[in-house]
């Protein structure tokens, strides 16, 4: 049985809107309803009837009617065929969640001190902290990435410096840049913010009192962290990886800029058969092949989350 | 186990929250730390606990130094004002968290919150999370949280300032009688006079980071130390004025000051049941107002040239016959507390 508030019980809630309200209602939610209905939805309903279909002659896609000049129409299954027909291409999906993952768990590991410390600094310096997070926004996200080429390329310092030392131990030097480390490190610098600001809204609202209380009850510093930051800074760390895994996950330019040939994410794939081969139809099904791995990634993570929270 | 706190002070920045407090609670004893919001009653308390590190003075618990313990290490159970629950956690695990955190066995544990569950006529209630709970049951399982690892001294910091008038009224003597039953020495911390005065053996009067009057609630009551104290508690006319042939004249009435030599400013304190009304045509007020206030009647009079002063009756009290709006009266003063004028502060009701 769920408990109730007797508050609740005694005072039901305001009905949400009076009968002249509903069309002020109708006027405020309409435009950015339309709007998703139009370049949210619709598009979305294309892809996935794109992936049923058979590519154009010359790129784009087949008629879905006979034209009567005997070429392809309609729709069919064969793009899924071909996914799984060859192991590459669910390697690819495979290796891009795992650098998905692998982003998000070093983001969230840099992001948490980064978060704790700005939410735990005197409020009149939290919003210059705040700032410094997001000033990188400044400036274009490709001249970043590009930035990391010459910070990560075989002239600079830092592959001189490691290769000067591995050198010295009589081992073959290595290329930082086109590398799979080059990959994870475009990720984590371009998706960190992310983490960091729902980390902090987060911790920034935790009560001092509950470490106070912690500490009485004769905990010790990691103990308060463990079982009384930690869990309810959960709903802060999920918005971050969400907001980190995702992008991560859909994400061509970094490692078109930063990866070797063998670094090809599913972004870049998708990308290719879009602008490069044209090949829409099957653009399309791995675009959906992705969304429903997601999606079905985020459900799992919902029910498990209502498990511990003792919900049905 | 008993406490000694020697010496106190703790200012936050220039502001002065403890002055120079030395106070003992014995072993066992249920104590009271009365004050007005700001008066650094708090502040003391999360001292005591090792939550707050004082500037100067130590803390002792039976005799020994406590000073260097850390918190966790105190053995202080204390309960925080707006319960600080753990809002992830059941009512359980919160009660248990203290002997989750040292190790204790889960059985251990299970035994434990059972137990301080049926204590706190909280039983069934164990799996529920604080945000399905009622004010008052949240309070209690701040109580059973704070119990639960056996702590040698319970703090509580403003306990019932969250809960409405009614539940107050009803954790109060339940405190009182967990106390009775439990026998943990307690301090806890209250702006309510009331609420000090019906649960504590022992009040301790705080005003300004210092200690006014430590002493029984019927000692602070009839012998308050301080001008401070004679103000704050009970409900008095305060009149300032000039020892004059034994006497303070206040307008017309005449307050006792014996052996006080003339020419001595004074402040005189009248509790309102330290005064007695009746109607009297050739008196020295006038009646202006009464008010009924449940089971009591507050009656305000204008004295003839001078302030206006409050008594309170009984509501069926015959002290109250013929006392209506307009008549006239006579004021006699059955106790009178003078203090030295130049100490003036708090709260002055208007004269």
């Amino acid at each position: 049985m769920r408990g109730t508030l007797f508050e609740t019980d005694k005072f039901p809630p305001p009905p949400l809107c009076k009968r002249g309200e509903k069309g002020t209602r109708w006027a405020i939610t309409a435009p950015p309803t339309l709007f998703l209905l139009a370049f949210f939805l619709a598009p979305a309903l294309i892809v996935v009837l794109a992936s049923f279909q058979y590519p154009g002659e010359f790129g784009g896609l087949a008629p879905l009617l006979d034209a009567g000049d005997g070429r392809e129409h309609g729709l069919t299954l064969e793009n899924y065929q071909f996914f799984f027909s060859d192991f590459l291409f669910t390697e690819i999906l495979l290796r891009s969640f795992l650098v998905a993952a692998a982003s998000t768990l070093i983001c969230l590991l840099l992001a948490y001190p980064v978060a704790w410390l700005i939410a735990k600094s005197p409020r009149q310096h939290r919003d210059f902290l705040v700032l410094l997070v997001i000033l990188p926004f400044a400036s274009n996200f490709l001249i970043r990435v590009y930035a990391w080429m010459i910070i990560l390329g075989p002239q600079a310092a830092l592959a001189r410096l490691l290769n000067g030392v591995l050198g010295a131990f009589g081992l073959e030097p290595v290329s930082l840049l086109f590398s799979p480390f080059a990959v994870l490190v475009g990720m984590v610098y371009v998706h960190l913010p992310f983490m960091i600001l729902p980390l902090y809204t987060n911790l920034e609202k935790h009560d001092p009192v509950l470490l106070d209380a912690a500490q009485d009850l004769g905990a010790n510093a990691w103990q308060r962290f463990w079982r009384v930051t930690w869990p309810l800074s959960l709903p802060g760390v999920f918005s971050g990886s969400a907001l980190v895994f995702i992008p991560v996950l859909g994400m061509f330019a970094i490692p078109d800029i930063l990866g070797g040939t063998r670094d090809m994410l599913i972004g870049n794939l998708i990308k290719d058969q879009f602008l490069g081969v044209r090949d829409w139809p099957f653009g399309a099904t791995l675009s959906i092949v992705l969304t429903l791995c997601v999606l079905s990634l985020a459900g799992l993570a919902a029910w498990a989350g209502r498990r511990r929270r003792g919900e049905q | 186990m008993s406490i000694r706190v020697s010496h106190l002070n703790k200012r936050f920045g220039n502001f002065v929250a403890v002055d120079d407090v030395s106070l003992e609670v014995d072993s066992g004893e249920l104590v009271a730390f009365l004050g007005p919001s700001g008066s650094g009653k708090s502040t003391i308390l999360r001292i005591i606990a090792g939550l707050e590190t004082a500037d100067s003075g130590s803390v002792f618990f039976a005799g020994q130094a406590a000073d260097h313990l850390h918190a966790r290490k105190r053995g202080v159970g204390f309960v925080f004002q707006h319960y600080a629950l753990f809002r992830h956690m059941t009512v359980a695990q919160n009660i248990a968290f203290g002997l989750r955190v040292q190790g204790k066995s889960p059985g251990e544990q299970g035994a434990r919150v059972h137990e301080l569950l049926d204590l706190m006529g909280l039983a069934g209630l164990g799996e529920r999370y604080p945000g399905q709970l009622s004010g008052g049951q949240r309070q209690r399982v701040a109580l059973a949280r704070a119990l639960a690892p056996e702590p040698q001294v319970l703090l509580l910091d403003e306990p019932f300032g969250a809960v409405d008038a009614r539940v107050r009224e009803e954790l109060r003597h339940w405190l009182r009688r967990l106390h009775d039953e439990v026998h943990v020495t307690s301090i806890f911390v209250t702006h309510d006079q009331e609420e000090a005065f019906s649960v504590a053996d022992k009040v301790i009067v705080i005003n300004r980071g210092r200690v006014e009057q430590a002493a029984s609630p019927a000692e602070i009551l009839d012998h308050p130390a301080t001008e401070f104290v004679a103000r704050f508690i009970g409900e008095a006319n305060v009149y300032e004025g000039v020892a004059r042939g034994g006497q303070v004249a206040v307008g017309r009435l005449q307050v006792p000051a014996d052996g006080l030599p003339d020419g001595t400013p004074v402040c005189a304190v009248l509790r309102f049941y330290d005064l007695k009304f009746w109607k009297e045509d050739q008196g020295i007020a006038r009646v202006a107002r009464t008010m009924t206030l449940g089971d009591r009647v507050k009656v305000e009079a204008v004295i003839d040239d001078g302030p206006v002063i409050y008594s309170q009756f009984p509501r069926r009290s015959s002290l109250l016959a013929g006392i209506e709006p307009g008549c006239r009266i006579h004021i006699e003063v059955t106790l009178a507390r003078l203090y030295p004028h130049n100490v003036v502060e708090g709260i002055t009701v208007s004269a």
